[in-house]
């Protein structure tokens, strides 16, 4: 059968003829997927014409190769059951018997529910206690762990948190220069503009002291860093659980809470203040060099004043802030990280939830710090 | 003999490592071709140059007349459609459904209706044993034997005339792996098909192959059925080891008689 078929076969075609009173069809040349991809349009209302009488009679046998795309066509041209007066090549037959048995539509789609609306939020509103549910638990069990490892401090893994450490925080502290720098010369120079309305030039270094190292600084590098490492975590912890790695560590007995959720929490909440500091000083030369352009004042005044102008505690306020901020970005990642399921979908979900929460959860906890010390740091 | 898949001289090096030296191959139209040999050898990245995955180093790959490298993209999108892959971990996309997994290589065709879609990935479910109210199912919620299956029915989408098999076996209970030999042997004459396997597992080889390709050190060391290849083991380790070990021997006494002709 294989050498009857030609090396080149005839495109797909139909001839209509009627012999006295009865319709006649007849289809020659290869009637497969890939011919038919290409004459299908044209085709298909012949083939509906010929079909449109009960009485037609159909002559498949110049037919070279039919494959089930094919027959499938035909068959849907029939109303789904073989046609009433049917010539066909015996080797033809056998394609057109898996169809006798018409598979009923399997897939259900699903009707209109009038509650949707309800069903959405309520969901949302379970999703959410879930959410804060099993990050609770994740916290939970780190802190086991650190009462466990203060206990035996000889199981500390040193190492995963100075791995972590440096890449959560040394390698940052390019993007969080480039960023602070520029936020520093784009505040500055427009605050200038106003301060010299009111020839009050000497204010831009509390204008820059206060807000950069008590709001921008930690708010800028908490967000940077959430996009940078809670992204990488979330998407580190996804893959170990699509690996089944995180079950070859549970089954030798190694709680990845301890191995993998601690150290990162542990070494944002290191690195994270330290970034805020470097960040602060960046932004702040950053707004020096602005205000020495904009307005004249000298690095050397500047650098004087800044301590007069900002009472320290606005730096503790702020690396205060920075560690809560690490072990929150950390926390969320994880606990995103945590939740993802085997396929690569949840996975590209998880790590978009992972970062859009942690930024919006530092952004809420700034808020909360800036009502809680509303009286500290500000003469 | 018309060859449907041509490997001319073929080289394979990573850096200094070279796995394939001078690699001649022709798989011939309507025939099962295995490809065997230990961990390492190749194999794996002899099926991805075939398939156009990776790029040899030198020589030439030709399937259906078509060089796999050096041809231009419309020809090749032509060629992709002619084949279908069966991957070891059946490779489904996670994010689709059952169903859209199957449809999506006709839907990528754009000129079918909806319709006729549905029916046809119905009927290649069906063809594969796999009951239609699997089809709206994730991947993530099948068995290892159903998502083998199901990338078989995606695989036969495009009704193509050759088929390649990563390990179709591998991870299967012997029960399934015997239901997806024979599911293979008669797929294979209803749609004469074309089929180059690669394989470790012994039973399915011997039911499955009409001819074997023995890849061990670095070359094809013999190229034949597989009483052609027994008859060889003597002068070959690996073979040796392969064929006659306690496994082989076991796998061969179903086909005893054949290989006593020899």
């Amino acid at each position: 059968m294989q050498d009857a078929v030609p090396q080149l076969p005839f495109a797909p075609h139909l001839q209509r003829s009627a012999i006295g009173d009865t319709p006649r069809c007849e289809l020659g040349g290869a009637w497969n997927l890939h011919a038919l991809e290409h004459h299908l349009v044209e085709l298909q209302p012949a083939l509906a014409e010929c079909a449109s009488d009960q009485r037609c009679e159909w002559d498949l046998r110049q037919v070279q190769i039919l494959d089930h795309a094919g027959a499938m066509l035909l068959w849907r041209t029939w109303g789904k059951r073989r046609a009433a007066h049917l010539l066909l090549k015996p080797e033809h037959e056998q394609i057109f018997q898996r169809f006798d048995l018409p598979p009923e539509s399997a897939i259900p789609r699903s009707s209109y529910n009038p509650l949707h609306g309800v069903i959405t939020v309520g969901r949302g509103v379970l999703l959410l206690a879930d959410h804060v549910l099993t990050a609770i638990m994740v916290f939970g069990q780190v802190v086991l762990d650190a009462l466990y490892l203060v206990r035996r401090p000889a199981n500390i893994p040193w190492r995963e948190i100075s791995a972590s450490i440096y890449r959560t925080g040394a390698q940052a502290l390019g993007i969080t220069a480039l960023d602070g720098f520029l936020v520093g010369v784009v505040l500055s120079y427009l605050s200038a503009q106003q301060l010299k309305l009111f020839g009050a030039d000497a204010f831009i270094i509390n204008i820059l002291g206060i807000s950069v190292i008590r709001e921008l600084g930690p708010v800028l590098a908490a967000i940077l860093v959430a996009g940078r490492s809670g992204s990488a975590i979330t998407a580190q912890l996804g893959v170990m659980r699509v690996t089944e790695e995180l079950d070859a560590m549970a089954v030798m007995g190694i709680p990845y809470t301890l191995r993998l959720v601690m150290p990162k929490m542990l070494a944002l909440a290191v690195s994270m203040p330290l970034i805020i500091l470097w960040t602060n000083g960046i932004a702040l030369i950053g707004g020096m060099v602005s205000a020495h352009a904009e307005l004249g004042i000298g690095y050397v005044y500047f650098l004087s004043s800044l301590p007069d102008a900002v009472p320290v505690a606005n730096l503790w306020l702020g690396l205060g802030k920075g560690v809560v901020f690490g072990l929150l970005i950390a926390l969320i990642a994880c606990h995103f990280g945590l939740r993802i399921e085997p396929n690569t979908e949840s996975l590209g979900i998880g790590t978009t939830n992972s970062v859009v929460t942690s930024i919006t959860v530092v952004i809420i906890v700034d808020a909360v710090f800036a009502i809680l010390f509303k009286d500290v740091g500000i003469s | 003999m018309e060859c449907i898949i041509e490997i001319r001289n073929l080289w394979t090096q990573f850096g200094s490592n070279v796995v394939h030296r001078g690699i001649n191959l022709c798989v011939r139209r309507g025939e099962i071709m295995s490809l065997v040999g230990g961990s390492g050898s190749g194999k794996t990245t002899l099926l991805r140059q075939m398939l156009g995955l990776e790029k040899p180093t030198r020589g030439e790959v030709r399937v259906f007349g078509i060089p796999l490298h050096g041809s231009d993209q419309d020809q090749l999108h032509k060629l992709r459609n002619r084949w279908g892959v069966l991957f070891q971990e059946g490779a489904l996309f996670s994010a689709l459904t059952v169903y859209d997994n199957i449809a999506l290589p006709l839907r990528e065709l754009r000129t079918l209706d909806e319709g006729l879609i549905h029916d046809l990935v119905m009927v290649k479910l069906g063809m594969v044993g796999i009951e239609p109210h699997h089809a709206d199912k994730m991947p993530s919620e099948l068995s290892g034997g159903m998502i083998k299956r199901i990338a078989l029915a995606r695989a036969l989408a495009l009704e193509p005339e050759l088929l390649f098999l990563d390990e179709p076996t591998a991870g299967l209970d012997p029960d399934r792996s015997e239901s997806f030999v024979k599911l293979i042997q008669e797929l294979r004459h209803k749609l004469n098909l074309t089929v180059v396997m690669v394989t470790h597992d012994l039973d399915t080889l011997v039911a499955l192959s009409d001819r074997i390709a023995v890849l061990c050190e670095q070359r094809l060391v013999v190229v034949g059925t597989l009483n052609e290849v027994v008859a060889v083991s003597n002068s070959h380790p690996f073979i040796c080891n392969f064929f006659m070990g306690e496994r082989g021997r076991r796998a061969l006494e179903a086909v005893k008689d054949a290989v006593l002709v020899t």
